[in-house]
C-alpha cells in the first residue's frame, strides 16, 4: 500500500471513467458483438442486393430476321439474334433462347412493317421499345422515385428502431444490474449519481452512435463500391443528418431508458418499466412506414424530439425540408433532450437506492 | 476523527434515526451494534453521503464533511454487489480509479491487496465464478483499495468462514494501527467484542450506550468477584458485606457491597494460604448489549 495523496477526480472524469467501464463491458458481450455483426451484415447486404437487382437490366435478347433488322437496330437496346428464317426465329423464341423475335410484317399495311412473335404474352418491354409515343412534359417532376424512398424511409426506420431499443435495453438493463447487485451504493458513496448517470449515458450513446456510423459508412461505401453513384448523391445527405439526429435523439432515450430502469429492482421488471419507452422508439418507425407518402405526417414528424431522427432525415431525402428546417427540427430537439436528462436524472438519483417494490413516478420525482 | 453529530432522519412519518451523536477516533477501531432495524445501515448510508439526513451533520476533524472527502472513505455495503461479469482486479481498479487514484497506483494497490487477502490467484476471474466466502473477500478488496482515510464496514464478517474472519480482522486492525478511524456493525458481539476499542449500541434510532469498551464493561460490571484457593473457602459467607452466588469447595464466587470489603476477603485469603487466582468478573459484551437495549 502506498500513501499516495488522492487527487479527487473531476466531474468529467468520473464520467469518462463510468463511460470506459461501459463501452468495454459492451465490447467484452458475445451478444453484443453478434448483434452488431448481424446489422452491419444485413446493411451490407441490402446494398449488394440492390446492386444486383439495378444491374440486372442486362439487354433482352431478341430474334431479328431480315428487313426488321433495320428498325431493331436503330433502338440499341436489344441483344441481337440473327434468324435466316421466321420458322427458325419461332423455334428460337419456343426454346426460350430469345425473348421475342421481331420479323417483316405480312400485312402491307402494317404501319411499322414489323411483327413481333413471343410466346405466351405480349412481351411489354420489347413493345415498348419498338412503339411510337407521344413526347410527355410532367409540369411537378419528382424528386425521387417513390419506390424508392419507401425503400430509404423504412430503412431509416428499422435501423433507429434497431439500435435505440438495442442500446435502450442495454442501458436498462446495466442500470438494473447495479442496482440489484447493490454496487450502486458504493458507486453512489464515491461518484456523485449525475456523474453516473451521465456516464452511463454517454457510454452507450457513444457505443449507439459508433454503430449508426459504422452502418452509414458501410452503406456509403457498398453504394459507392457497386457503381450505385447516383444513388449515394441522393441518399448522403439524408444519412449525415440521420447521423447527427440520432446523436441527440438517443441520448433523449438513453436518459428515459436510465430513468425509468431505475425504478424497478430486478431484471425480470426491466421490460415492463421500460415499455413506454419503447412505445415511443415503436412510434416513428410505424408513422413512416404508413404515412412515407404523406408531407404534413411527415413534417409534424420531423419536428416532435422523439420522431425527428427518423422524420427529418426522410424529408430531407426527398427534399420537402427546407435548408433551416433540419436546424431547427435540432434545436428543438436538443432543448428537450436537457429537459429530459435534468427529469430523468432526478428520477434516477431518487428511485436507485428504494430496493424492492416498484417505485411510483410519483415517489421517484418528489424523492 | 470523525463526529456524527445529532443526525435525524424519518422516511414519512417513521423516524428511523433521532439525534444520533457519537465519535469514531483516528486509529480505533469502533463497533457499531443494534439489532435489525435498529437504524445502523442508515446512519452508515448518511456518513458516506449515501443519503442525507434530515437534520445534523456529519464532521471530519470539526469540518463538514465535504464530497471530496468521501472520496477518501472506504465502504462496504450490508448488501453485497460487485459487477458480476467483471473480472476481479479489473473491478478494483475501476473502483480505485473512481476514488481518484493513478492507473499505476490503482494496479499497485489491487494487487497488493488481492495477496493479502489470499485471492491473488483469482485476479483475473470474474467474479460470478467466485465462491460466496471469496466474493465476500472481493468485497473487502473493494473497500479498501483505495487507501481509504475512513472505514466504515457493515457486517463485514457475515457470511465468512473462521478463516477468513481473522485474515478481515487483522487486516481492519492493521488500518487501524496506522491511524484509519474505522466503524464496522456486526451482529456477532464475541467478535466485535474482540476487535473492537470503542462501541457504539444503537436501539430504535437511538444511540444507547457509547464509549470504549473498556469504560462500558467498568460502567455496566457487576460487583461479582471469582477467587480460586489451594484451601476450602467456606469462610467468605460469614464475611461482612458479601453475598456468596456459587461455592465450590476451593472456588467461590461473590457479590461485595463495597471495594473495601472485598479486598478484605482478598486479604484474609492471602493470610489463609495461596490463592490462585482473584478477579472481577467482566460482563460480556451480550450481557452489556441485553442490559442497554432493554
Amino acid at each position: 500500500m502506498n500513501n499516495e495523496t488522492h487527487t479527487a477526480p473531476t466531474f468529467a472524469q468520473s464520467v469518462w471513467l463510468v463511460s470506459n467501464r461501459e463501452i468495454t463491458a459492451r465490447l467484452r458481450s458475445k451478444s453484443f458483438l453478434i448483434a452488431t455483426g448481424i446489422l452491419l451484415l444485413i446493411s451490407m447486404a441490402s446494398v449488394i442486393v440492390g446492386s444486383i437487382v439495378s444491374q440486372n437490366t442486362s439487354l433482352t435478347k431478341v430474334a431479328v430476321v431480315g428487313t426488321a433488322l433495320g428498325v431493331v437496330e436503330q433502338t440499341k437496346a436489344f441483344d441481337i439474334v440473327e434468324s435466316d428464317t421466321v420458322k427458325g426465329a419461332e423455334a428460337l423464341v419456343r426454346d426460350g433462347t430469345v425473348d421475342a423475335a421481331v420479323v417483316p410484317s405480312d400485312s402491307a399495311d402494317s404501319l411499322l412493317g414489323i411483327t413481333v412473335i413471343a410466346l405466351d404474352s405480349a412481351p411489354r418491354d420489347v413493345l415498348g421499345t419498338l412503339s411510337v409515343s407521344p413526347d410527355v412534359k410532367i409540369l411537378e417532376p419528382a424528386s425521387q422515385d417513390g419506390f424508392l424512398a419507401y425503400l430509404v424511409a423504412i430503412g431509416f426506420g428499422i435501423i433507429f428502431l434497431m439500435s435505440a431499443t438495442t442500446f435502450g435495453a442495454t442501458i436498462a438493463q446495466s442500470v438494473v444490474e447495479e442496482k440489484q447487485t447493490r454496487i450502486v451504493e458504493i458507486l453512489m458513496s464515491t461518484i456523485s449519481v449525475r456523474a453516473l448517470l451521465a456516464g452511463k449515458v454517454l457510454g452507450n450513446s457513444l457505443m449507439a452512435f459508433g454503430q449508426i456510423v459504422s452502418i452509414g459508412l458501410l452503406v456509403s461505401i457498398g453504394l459507392a463500391v457497386t457503381g450505385q453513384r447516383v444513388l449515394l448523391a441522393d441518399v448522403g445527405p439524408a444519412i449525415v443528418w440521420f447521423a447527427v439526429f440520432f446523436a441527440f435523439g438517443f441520448v433523449l432515450l438513453a436518459a428515459l431508458y436510465a430513468a425509468t430502469a431505475s425504478m424497478v429492482s430486478r431484471q425480470e421488471d426491466v421490460g415492463s418499466a421500460t415499455s413506454p419507452v419503447l412505445f415511443l422508439v415503436m412510434i416513428p418507425y410505424f408513422m413512416v412506414v404508413f404515412f412515407n407518402d404523406n408531407p404534413l405526417v411527415l413534417a409534424i414528424m420531423s419536428y416532435v424530439p422523439f420522431s425527428a431522427p427518423v422524420g427529418m432525415p426522410v424529408r430531407i431525402f426527398l427534399g420537402q425540408a427546407e435548408w433551416w428546417e433540419p436546424m431547427l427540427s435540432l434545436v428543438v430537439l436538443a432543448l428537450s433532450t436537457m429537459v429530459v436528462i435534468l427529469i430523468g436524472s432526478r428520477i434516477y438519483s431518487n428511485a436507485l437506492l428504494r430496493m424492492g417494490a416498484r417505485v411510483s413516478l410519483r415517489e421517484a420525482l418528489k424523492g | 476523527m470523525l463526529d456524527i453529530r445529532g443526525v435525524t432522519k424519518s422516511y414519512g412519518t417513521t423516524k428511523v434515526l433521532t439525534d444520533v451523536s457519537f465519535t469514531v477516533g483516528d486509529g480505533r477501531l469502533t463497533g457499531f451494534v443494534g439489532a435489525n432495524g435498529a437504524g445502523k445501515t442508515t446512519t452508515m448510508r448518511i456518513i458516506l453521503g449515501v443519503l442525507s439526513p434530515d437534520s445534523g451533520t456529519v464532521l471530519i476533524g470539526g469540518i463538514p464533511v465535504t464530497a471530496g472527502d468521501r472520496r477518501r472513505f472506504g465502504y462496504m455495503p450490508e448488501e453485497r454487489g460487485l459487477y458480476p461479469k467483471m473480472k476481479v482486479a479489473e473491478q478494483l481498479v475501476y473502483l480505485a480509479r473512481l476514488h481518484g487514484l493513478s492507473p499505476a497506483s490503482a494496479r499497485r494497490n489491487t494487487g497488493d491487496l488481492l495477496e493479502r487477502l489470499g485471492l491473488g490467484a483469482r485476479a483475473g476471474d470474474t467474479v460470478e465464478s467466485l465462491s460466496l466466502g471469496n466474493q465476500q473477500r472481493a468485497q473487502i478488496a473493494a473497500a479498501l483499495v483505495h487507501d481509504p482515510e475512513f472505514l466504515v464496514l457493515d457486517e463485514p464478517f457475515s457470511g465468512l468462514d473462521p478463516l477468513a474472519v481473522e485474515v478481515v480482522m487483522s487486516v481492519l486492525a492493521g488500518h487501524a494501527a496506522q491511524g484509519v478511524p474505522v466503524l464496522f456493525s456486526s451482529h456477532q458481539l464475541d467478535i466485535v467484542e474482540r476487535l473492537c476499542d470503542d462501541l457504539v449500541i444503537i436501539a430504535d434510532g437511538e444511540i444507547r450506550a457509547n464509549g470504549s469498551r473498556d469504560a462500558l464493561r467498568e460502567q455496566h460490571g457487576s460487583p461479582r468477584f471469582e477467587i480460586r484457593t489451594a484451601g476450602d473457602t467456606g469462610w467468605i459467607r460469614s464475611q461482612p458485606g458479601i453475598t456468596v452466588i456459587d461455592f465450590d469447595g476451593d472456588h467461590a464466587v461473590f457479590e461485595a457491597e463495597t471495594d473495601a470489603a472485598s479486598q478484605a476477603v482478598l486479604h484474609r485469603a492471602v493470610a489463609l494460604g495461596a490463592v490462585h487466582s482473584f478477579s472481577q468478573q467482566r460482563p460480556s459484551l451480550a450481557t452489556i448489549f441485553r442490559e442497554v437495549i432493554a
